[in-house]
């Protein structure tokens, strides 16, 4: 394949919303990049700005309140922040979503079989298809992502499913418009562990098999690590991290990131981590420079100026003034 | 302390025009399990296992349908029944969701007083004393007492809802999932509280959860239940060094780890499979029989009881029936 542009990249992403209370500054100058087949994630905590990104992708951000100020969208290429009608709606279409909640997500009063075509009929790659190579696309969709007995599945509502089943179709609905990217957005979260492995096998045979990349935002570092190449670690509203999947897990650089893992009980059973002090800042009048600061043990008076992502290492990056080049600076101690 | 025997919480399945009975769901089926004071008992399962039914049914939301329980040598449902009051004191829950288990329009003071008023302790100066001392009790600060739930963090509102269950100053905690709804490193903060509080009062948690990984590091003694049964029960060192139900071992190898060390002590054979059955129509004999990967023949015909393969370490299956070393030997390296 020759080299083409990167399936998605968010450049520089300024995201705030206009509220009574004054002007909230949320995403700040995000950046992330999704490229060919890859299965990238996208971790943070409640309120990091994950699923702001996530909306500002497909097009759902509640614009007022919110506003975008500056940065761009680019799917295989093009800023959707840019483009208008037609051709907005056919970038938007080169990616899928895989919601939360998948009991939320499915129409409770139409059967699965209608939902379904409805996604196959207003999608640019199955245009114009018939009654039956619909209903022969759909049974074939749903025999991939594993749904037992899919042709009698096609006529049950969503109640009659339980919610591995239903996450199942949501995946079906999400290939079936053949996209280059997937957005998952804690497609697991609501799902037991025994099902979660399960659906997650899934989705990883799904992008080995087509040609499609995933981005996977969760707050789950487990999942990310058994599942994504890379990561991208947000914190309110910043990058803070980035780096192949393996590197990151091992070598955690960001304090936000190490206090993160750390965090996680083990199954080593090393006892009850501390957790991190503090909590995410209010995004009204949140720390100049970098947004980790007041929670940091290793802060220090240059944190109050925004950290440069920072490559101290190959494909693995930091926005983090310890990782400042200047010389003599001290180095933290990996813990 | 607590002790359960064969108790059992049965709901009613109506259909039709005149609601007949047309089948029970067995959320809670002949659960024996005794809780010594100071223990922190883990009870695993997936959603639908029926493990915050037994829970609710301890703490007198539910009725049991059949079965015991004593609470120090007395019977629970007779002290209830006399004295509802006097049990509440003693025996208190946490809910899941701090959201929805305050009280919106009422303030922490109010939230917390309630308790204290019911059980008539202290008068009103008594009762801010004890207020502020149960503030400092779970780390939050005393002006937080004039707030309203909503002005709070996930990870505050759960300690209130901590404070309450202290409030009569109870001898044991049913935990209902309490840091599920929290982000990892708050939930880290509030396990770490839990933990020191049970150490400083002396309590005793049924701690309620699905998350494996914390119960290694939080309890004393675990139980996996699957589908209303408790399939394995055993002292937490033994249970991690060993874990013997397929089930076990099957949600063990489900569960998503951020090191590579932890990696090494997941039963790796085991390819999670199937969901869980509706528990209005559960499998004849071993529940788990649809699920399993050792399925035999006699689990579709008989279940299984419990086993005790070494002491404090009890498993309820067939491949362990008789405890032959063999058998645990092939399920070892099977």
């Amino acid at each position: 394949m020759e080299s083409r542009a990167n399936v998605f990249e968010v450049r520089d992403l300024e995201v705030g919303f206009r509220v009574f209370r004054g002007h909230l500054r949320v995403l700040d100058k995000a950046n992330l990049v999704v490229e060919h087949g890859e299965k990238v994630g996208l971790v943070g905590e409640t309120g990091c700005g994950k699923s702001i990104t996530m909306k500002a992708t497909i097009g759902i951000l509640p614009i007022p309140p919110a506003h975008i100020s500056g940065g761009s969208i680019l799917i295989d290429g093009r800023d959707i922040l840019k483009l208008r009608g037609r051709a907005l709606r056919h970038t938007q279409g080169l990616l899928s979503l895989i919601p939360q909640d998948p009991s939320a997500s499915l129409n409770p009063v139409f059967r699965i079989g209608t939902q379904l075509a409805d996604a196959i009929k207003y999608s640019t790659a199955n245009a114009n298809l018939g009654r039956k190579a619909i209903r022969k696309r759909s049974i074939e969709i749903l025999s991939e992502v594993g749904l037992p007995d899919p042709e009698r599945n096609l006529a049950s509502y969503p109640v009659q499913m339980s919610g591995g089943m239903k996450q199942r179709v949501l995946i079906a609905m999400a290939l079936v418009t053949d996209p280059l990217l997937l957005i998952a957005d804690e497609p697991t979260t609501a799902l037991d562990v025994t099902i979660e492995a399960q659906i997650l096998r899934l989705m990883r045979e799904a992008v080995d098999r087509r040609d499609v990349s995933i981005l996977l935002i969760t707050h789950n570092l487990g999942v990310v690590r058994e599942f994504t190449d890379r990561v991208y670690i947000m914190y309110a509203g910043q990058v803070s991290e980035e780096g192949a999947t393996s590197d990151l897990f091992s070598t955690p650089l960001h304090p936000y990131t190490q206090g993160l893992i750390a965090s996680v009980p083990k199954l080593t059973g090393e006892g009850v981590a501390s957790g991190i002090e503090g909590m995410v800042p209010d995004y009204l009048d949140v720390p100049p420079g970098c947004r980790f600061s007041p929670r940091c043990r290793h802060a220090m008076p240059v944190c109050s100026e925004k950290p440069e992502m920072r490559l101290p290492e190959a494909a693995h990056g930091v926005a983090c003034h310890l990782f400042s080049p200047a010389p003599g600076e001290e180095k933290p101690c990996s813990d | 302390m607590l002790r359960l025997s064969d108790l059992e919480k049965h709901f009613p399945v109506r259909r039709g025009p005149f609601r007949r009975v047309v089948g029970h769901v067995r959320a809670v089926d002949r659960i024996t399990l005794s809780i010594s004071k100071k223990e922190i008992v883990g009870l695993v399962g997936e959603s639908g296992s029926g493990k915050s039914t037994l829970g609710y049914t301890v703490v007198g939301i539910h009725n049991p349908t059949g079965g015991r329980m004593e609470f120090r040598g007395q019977d629970l449902l007779a002290m209830r029944r006399a004295d509802p009051r006097a049990v509440s004191k003693e025996i208190q829950i946490v809910f899941q969701d701090p959201g929805s288990s305050l009280n919106p329009k009422r303030s922490i003071k109010q939230t917390l007083e309630l308790p204290l008023r019911v059980h008539g302790l202290g008068n009103r100066t008594e009762r801010l004393e004890t207020l502020k001392e149960l503030m400092r009790t779970v780390e939050l600060p005393e002006p937080y007492l004039y707030r309203s739930p909503s002005a709070l963090s996930g990870g505050q509102r759960q300690r209130v809802a901590v404070a309450r269950a202290l409030a009569s100053k109870p001898d044991f905690l049913v935990l209902d999932e309490p840091t599920s709804a929290l982000d990892v490193s708050v939930q880290a903060k509030l396990s770490n509280l839990l933990l020191a509080l049970s150490a400083e009062l002396e309590l005793t948690y049924l701690f309620i959860t699905h998350d494996l990984s914390l119960m290694r590091n939080v309890a004393t003694k675990v139980a996996i239940m699957y589908l209303g049964k408790i399939c394995e029960l055993a002292d937490a060192q033994t249970f991690f060094a060993e874990p013997l139900h397929p089930y076990t071992q099957m949600l063990l190898s489900s569960i998503p780890v951020v090191s590579a060390e932890e990696e090494t002590l997941k039963p790796k054979h085991v390819v999670p499979r199937g969901e869980v059955p509706s528990p209005v129509n559960i499998p004849s004999g071993c529940s788990f029989r649809t699920r399993c990967p050792h399925a035999m023949e006699v689990c579709s015909a008989v279940d299984p009881e419990f086993v005790e393969v070494e002491s404090d370490h009890e498993v309820r299956c067939h491949l362990f029936a008789g405890i032959e070393k063999e058998v645990r030997a092939r399920a070892a390296d099977a």
